[in-house]
């Protein structure tokens, strides 16, 4: 890195988050693996993988929490622990659950942070507590929070620093559906303000819809990254057919060349094609004289894609080593799908 | 948050550069934080209960013509005698224990609680942090001195009146003088409490963990009494710091003797600053994973 000025919080041209070899190692354990991060201004951007994967652990990282064994991570271009707070202008968030002095108020806990924020934030303490709605709740100490209502507490820290980037780390944890869906809806408005998100969060379909941007973290690697939608094609174009004839048109499916996983069941035929192919199978079911009743394209959701590359069986639960459920070795496809 | 769409708007995420808090604002949250735990109030508690139980005991036994004991005499002669004798009981093992149960804690409380990662991702830097850490730990021990050296001197004096007291040396010096002289002693012990508050500060800071940072500095204060005590180990008695506990005696005699107060200078810097410095160097580059 060179020893020029650092950007000035102004600098809106930075990169959000860049990571680059990113290690971190306690004694004999790996927890993070040379991992690379690229999140872009305007991106909500989605950490995913299973427990002890290293996600909690890149965040502290980013945030200047612990030191990186090996290589960088820089905020708007500025690496935490060399700079130290001035890295963080422009950044808020928390990692694992947000902590906060349980003797105190939660306005008391927001008057302290807004103090070592400085500049405007502690004329802001009320319009942070509203937005999260916590405001009637402020003079009470923060030791008879629910955990849901640090989380908002927590949220209401982050907005104080009026982010360009907010990291959140499991921010719907321990939410009641309700609770999660409002979490939701807040960081989608925050998102669509242009505050770059990086969310860390185990909840997949809060992913799904939330976020464009993925990396997908496993035994400390980045086994993904790269943008939702271009990984859902990835895991396959899937169709699915029902006919009035299922069993010749699984025939047919089987028989048209292009098309790959036919199977049927109950409720009717699933297979992975190109769309020209479906356009000249839907030709040949109809020169079969088997009506088409209804052939929906599947797209993969996150929660399978996942698992695929999360668990060496493609299913939860599975640990086993192995290969994926394509049959290709882990590593292998794993080197696919990073590299795109 | 049921009905965050119709929220007031959040805030914008226009950029802006603002002015970082300066360590004092760091230090003035440090002892606002101190302010709203009892543990604080725990510690300041025992430093003025000693002085308490003393001024009511003497009483009762004045009044009950139990007037003969060995203090008695000088208690009697003039209030002022109760703070230079309570300071003379609580400096061996009272204050140096009240100050490391801030000084201990200061550091390894939050780093278990979570709140250290919280303070920490704001505009501060560690070092600054680590400096008001230091400012309030170091405040509270001069508030303990202070508070029992005040509790026992209004004790004293509505008991036996603001009059005249002899120094160590025999002399009487008036009681105006005198009260400055209490004002000074408990300012040159606070010089050897000062190197104590470090090591606490250090150990909480290395170990994460407030019982070994309370502990441990009580501990090595222990220990420096039983070295003390070991015979062959004469040489090493003036570089201990409980030597230094009473570096004040000096101020208390006619002509005052500085030479205790300018040895425990030195050697309570010895043991101060290469504690503060390792506990800020940890500091800086230690991991903060807990909470």
């Amino acid at each position: 890195m060179s020893d020029a000025p650092p950007p000035q919080a102004g600098d809106v041209e930075a990169q959000p988050v860049r990571a680059r070899g990113l290690v971190k190692r306690y004694k004999e354990v790996l927890a993070v693996d040379h991992i690379d991060l690229n999140v872009q201004r305007g991106d909500v951007y989605g950490f995913l993988g299973p427990n002890g994967a290293g996600k909690t652990t890149t965040l502290r990282m980013a945030l200047g929490l612990i030191v990186p064994t090996e290589g960088t991570v820089q905020l708007f271009d500025r690496e935490p622990m060399r700079v130290g707070a001035r890295a963080l202008e422009g950044v808020a968030g928390f990692v694992e659950a947000p902590r906060f002095y349980p003797y105190m108020t939660g306005r008391r806990n927001l008057q302290l942070l807004a103090a070592l924020d400085g500049g405007d934030a502690s004329e802001r303490i009320d319009e942070v507590l509203e937005t999260v709605e916590l405001a009637p709740r402020g003079k009470h100490k923060v030791g008879g929070y629910s955990h849901g209502m640090r989380q908002r507490l927590g949220i209401a820290a982050a907005l104080l620093r009026r982010p360009r980037l907010l990291i959140l780390d499991e921010p719907a944890t321990g939410l009641d559906p309700a609770g999660m869906r409002d979490m939701r809806t807040l960081i989608r408005r925050l998102a669509d303000e242009g505050i770059t998100v990086l969310l860390s969060s185990h909840q997949l379909p809060e992913v799904q819809e939330l976020c464009d941007r993925v990396a997908i973290v496993d035994k400390g690697r980045v086994v993904y990254e790269g943008a939702l939608a271009d990984l859902r094609r990835q895991g396959g174009a899937g169709y699915r057919l029902r006919s009035t004839d299922d069993a010749r048109a699984l025939e047919i499916v089987k028989a048209q060349g292009g098309v790959q996983d036919a199977s049927g069941d109950e409720h009717g035929i699933s297979f992975q094609a190109e769309e020209t192919t479906v356009g000249e199978l839907s030709l040949a079911l109809a020169h079969a004289g088997v009506g088409i009743l209804a052939l929906t394209p599947e797209l993969a959701t996150l929660e399978d894609l996942f698992f695929r590359l999360t668990e060496p069986d493609g299913t939860p639960g599975s640990h086993d080593n192995g290969s994926l459920s394509d049959g290709r070795p882990a590593a292998e496809t794993n080197t696919i799908l990073a590299s795109r | 948050m049921s009905s965050v769409a119709s929220a007031p708007a959040a805030p914008s995420a226009a950029p802006r550069a603002t002015r970082r808090p300066s360590t004092l604002v760091a230090y003035s949250w440090e002892l606002r934080k101190l302010i709203s735990q009892k543990r604080t109030y725990l510690g300041l508690g025992l430093g003025v209960t000693l002085p308490v139980i003393f001024v009511i005991v003497q009483n009762v036994n004045t009044h009950h013509g139990g007037g003969d004991s060995i203090f008695a005499a000088q208690i009697t002669q003039s209030g002022l005698a109760t703070p230079v004798l309570m300071l003379l009981f609580e400096s061996v093992f009272f204050l140096p224990l009240i100050a490391s149960l801030v000084a201990g804690d200061i550091v390894a409380a939050e780093d278990n609680n979570g709140t250290l990662k919280t303070i920490l991702t704001r505009s501060v830097d560690r070092g600054q942090l680590f400096a008001a850490k230091a400012l309030a730990a170091l405040t509270y021990a001069v508030i303990a001195v202070y508070l029992a050296s005040i509790v026992a001197a209004v004790g004293g004096v509505a008991s036996w009146g603001f009059n005249a007291i002899k120094t160590f040396s025999g002399s009487t010096v008036s009681a105006s003088e005198g009260l400055l002289l209490v004002i000074a002693a408990n300012a040159c012990y606070l010089i050897t409490l000062a190197a104590v508050v470090c090591i606490a500060l250090l150990l909480s800071t290395a170990t994460r963990n407030s019982i070994a940072g309370v502990g441990g500095a009580i501990g090595i204060v222990i220990l420096m009494y039983i070295v003390a005590g070991i015979p062959g180990l004469e040489g090493i008695k003036p570089y201990l710091l409980t030597e230094q506990f009473e570096n004040w005696h000096g101020l208390l005699r006619t002509p005052t003797d500085w030479a205790p107060v300018t040895h425990s200078l030195w050697v309570s810097a010895l043991y101060a600053v290469p504690s503060l410095v390792a506990g800020y160097l940890i500091f800086l580059r230690r991991d903060v994973a807990g909470g």
